[in-house]
């Protein structure tokens, strides 16, 4: 019993650190931007099908691509992953270029609304170019190895690795350098920010810069974990990532990466007493809890 | 002529599908229109209407169906009340949490309760059928009028086909009827509701909540009455559809058509006039059914010229939100008449 609990833990930290790393940029870019950005799945999307074809095109120019080690891929993908946080990058920065900038003095529903919008855009797009059938990152059939009873597969472990890799630079960029901290202050007021002569401007462009890499990234690595993709990725992981980011109060990054872990270790650990298809509204439910009991979130202070 | 009658047919089949939607339209108008409450889970009470209106108007489980409940063969006028009635519980029951809080986890808390509520109808195969979903769900008073138009035709043989084939569809007609008798009840009913200093409240509230709390209104009731009102219009646009589509299951109400559609919709008309509601509703499913035929044209697989039409639509959306956020007709400037103080 105890060994199965913890193979849900275990599972629930894999799918927690797709979950977190997406869920500390969407809570960067909404506690900067001030709003739920709806096409923050969806950007996900778009970063791991760019990642896609990368694949695609290291494969056509013919590149030896050997597995890593014990990992069921090669370097291919690690330089495909690059290609997936650029592209991500890109989204965010366009779509701001061309909408949210020019909405940012309108208001917080109508950015809402151009979100949603954006969202079902960028997922017509993906399906327009790939078709809304699954597409294969990895077809080699991976065995799980077992430690002390508990069954993980090497790739999972290296989801585990660089999420926690990403999440430290993202720590590190924040408290270390001039521009995260400006970032903070940002976040925490911006017009105090303003006054303090910090260039909001510049600051909003990282905003999107880092959400944007962590987005793709996530996008990547919910792909490796599945094997495959599809245009609804990021809109169905969406909602998971929102309650990881109410459970750890919107705005917080560090928040986000601990309610996004709390989003998947509950969510695993719950099919010892529901059906597994019944999976997905464990972290509905739960943000529903949060919301009456602290809508602030753990680590929230607004 | 036949040509023509082919065009007839079709517009009734389109104005029918288009006045459910306008239906959906002025519930979201109530909600997001007048009171400034961010709904993107409007799917959610669609689908419960339609669901409930099935069960309790539908016919009972066939043989080889998963479900055991419902099928209680009520008249549809008893469906369409109780689908009302349960999106409205639906509603009130997730504007609890919520309400009091950002429009954001408003937000956020609908997306969750129409994929919850998805969910629910796909693995609950007891209540739904699941992936089957429910069949034969009947068209209110069909046979009787397809008996009589049959009955009638099969005397006048000297008809020509096209006169034939126009009164063969008569049913449609019937039903376009109904859909524009509810639509044009609950416009009136919300029109009323608007004006009435009810309404004036809610766009106060919808403009600067504080001030209508500082003027001694309970903000938090009268957002959760708007809330369930207007969920209680999407549900009575669940049961027109469950009962003129005759078949539904959980993948009908996905975010698209259930959703994103219906914001489209409700933004090109113009938010804050029911008009603009209804009138968004019919230009935008025209436009998007105007977007198959172009499609049909262009050598494209199936899903390519969906993509194409959807990003179209995105690309209306942004495009209204950019250039005339108050869409075709927006709100009128309303000035109400000042009353002494304390009036």
């Amino acid at each position: 019993m105890l060994v199965e609990i913890l193979q849900l833990v275990v599972f629930g930290i894999i799918s927690g650190s797709i979950i977190a790393l997406s869920g500390v940029g969407l809570s960067l870019t909404y506690g900067i931007l001030k709003f739920a950005n709806f096409a923050h799945g969806d950007t996900m999307t778009a970063g791991a099908f760019s990642a896609l074809a990368a694949l695609a095109l290291l494969e056509a120019i013919g590149l030896p691509d050997h597995p890593l080690g014990p990992l069921s891929f090669g370097f291919s993908i690690l330089m495909a992953l690059v290609v997936g946080m650029v592209a991500a990058v890109l989204v965010g920065l366009t779509v701001d270029k061309l909408l949210y900038n020019r909405l940012r003095n309108t208001g917080t529903a109508v950015l809402l609304i151009s979100s949603v919008g954006v969202a079902f855009g960028l997922r017509a797009l993906v399906q327009f170019i790939w078709s809304p059938s699954p597409q294969y990152y990895i077809r080699k059939i991976q065995i799980a190895r077992d430690y002390f009873g508990i069954r993980i597969k090497p790739d999972q472990i290296f989801i585990v690795i660089l999420t926690a890799l990403l999440v430290l630079a993202v720590h590190l960029f924040l408290t270390r350098t001039k521009m995260g901290k400006a970032m903070r202050a940002t976040s925490d007021n911006m017009e105090l920010a303003r006054v303090t002569g910090i260039d909001t401007d510049r600051v909003i462009l990282w905003t999107w810069i880092i959400g944007g890499a962590l987005a793709g990234a996530g996008g990547v690595l919910a792909g490796i974990e599945n094997k495959f993709i599809t245009p609804t990725l990021g809109w169905a992981m969406l909602i998971y990532i929102f309650a990881g980011v109410i459970l750890g109060g919107i705005g917080s990054p560090y928040g986000a990466m601990a309610g996004g872990m709390i989003i998947g270790i509950s969510g695993e650990v719950s099919t010892l007493v529901i059906p597994t298809e019944d999976k997905p509204v464990v972290p509905f439910v739960i943000m529903v809890v949060v919301l009456l009991v602290k809508p602030t979130g753990i680590f929230g202070n607004r | 002529m036949d040509f023509l009658v082919g065009y007839v047919n079709y517009l009734t089949f389109f104005a029918i599908q288009a006045g459910i939607f306008a239906v959906l339209c002025l519930g979201l108008n109530v909600q997001w229109g007048y009171t400034g409450l961010f709904n993107i889970g409007i799917a959610g009470f669609y689908a419960v209407g339609a669901y409930t209106s099935a069960l309790l108007s539908g016919p009972p489980p066939a043989e080889l169906d998963w479900r055991i409940v419902g099928g209680f063969e009520w008249p549809f006028v008893f469906g369409l009340l109780g689908a009302m009635l349960v999106s409205g519980v639906v509603a009130f029951l997730i504007s609890l949490p919520t309400l009091r809080l950002k429009e954001d986890y408003l937000a956020i808390a609908t997306i969750g309760i129409a994929e919850v509520i998805r969910m629910m109808f796909q693995n609950r195969a007891w209540l739904s059928n699941g992936v089957i979903g429910i069949k034969h769900i009947p068209s209110p008073l069909q046979s009787p009028i397809q008996e009589r138009l049959t009955s009638y035709l099969s005397t006048h043989t000297e008809f020509p086909g096209w006169l034939n084939r126009l009164i063969s569809n008569g049913y449609n007609w019937f039903y376009l009827g109904l859909v524009a008798l509810i639509l044009v009840l609950l416009f009136l009913t919300i029109e009323r509701l608007v004006h009435s200093p009810w309404g004036r409240v809610l766009k106060a509230i919808r403009e600067d909540e504080v001030v209508p709390a500082f003027a001694g209104k309970d903000v938090f009731w009268f957002k959760l009455q708007s809330m369930v009102v207007g969920a209680m219009m999407m549900g009575a646009a669940g049961a027109l559809y469950a009962h003129f589509a005759k078949f539904i299951n959980a993948p009908t109400f996905e975010p698209m058509f259930g959703t994103f559609l219906i914001w489209v919709m409700l933004i090109v008309g113009g938010s804050g006039n029911n008009k603009g509601a209804i009138l968004g509703a019919f230009v935008v499913w025209g436009l998007w059914a105007g977007t198959d035929f172009f499609t049909g044209y262009i050598e494209m697989e199936g899903f390519r010229a969906a993509s194409v039409r959807i990003f179209l639509l995105a690309v209306l959306l942004e495009l209204v939100l950019l250039f005339k956020p108050q869409g075709i007709l927006g709100e009128k400037k309303v000035i109400y008449p000042q009353r002494g103080v304390g009036g």
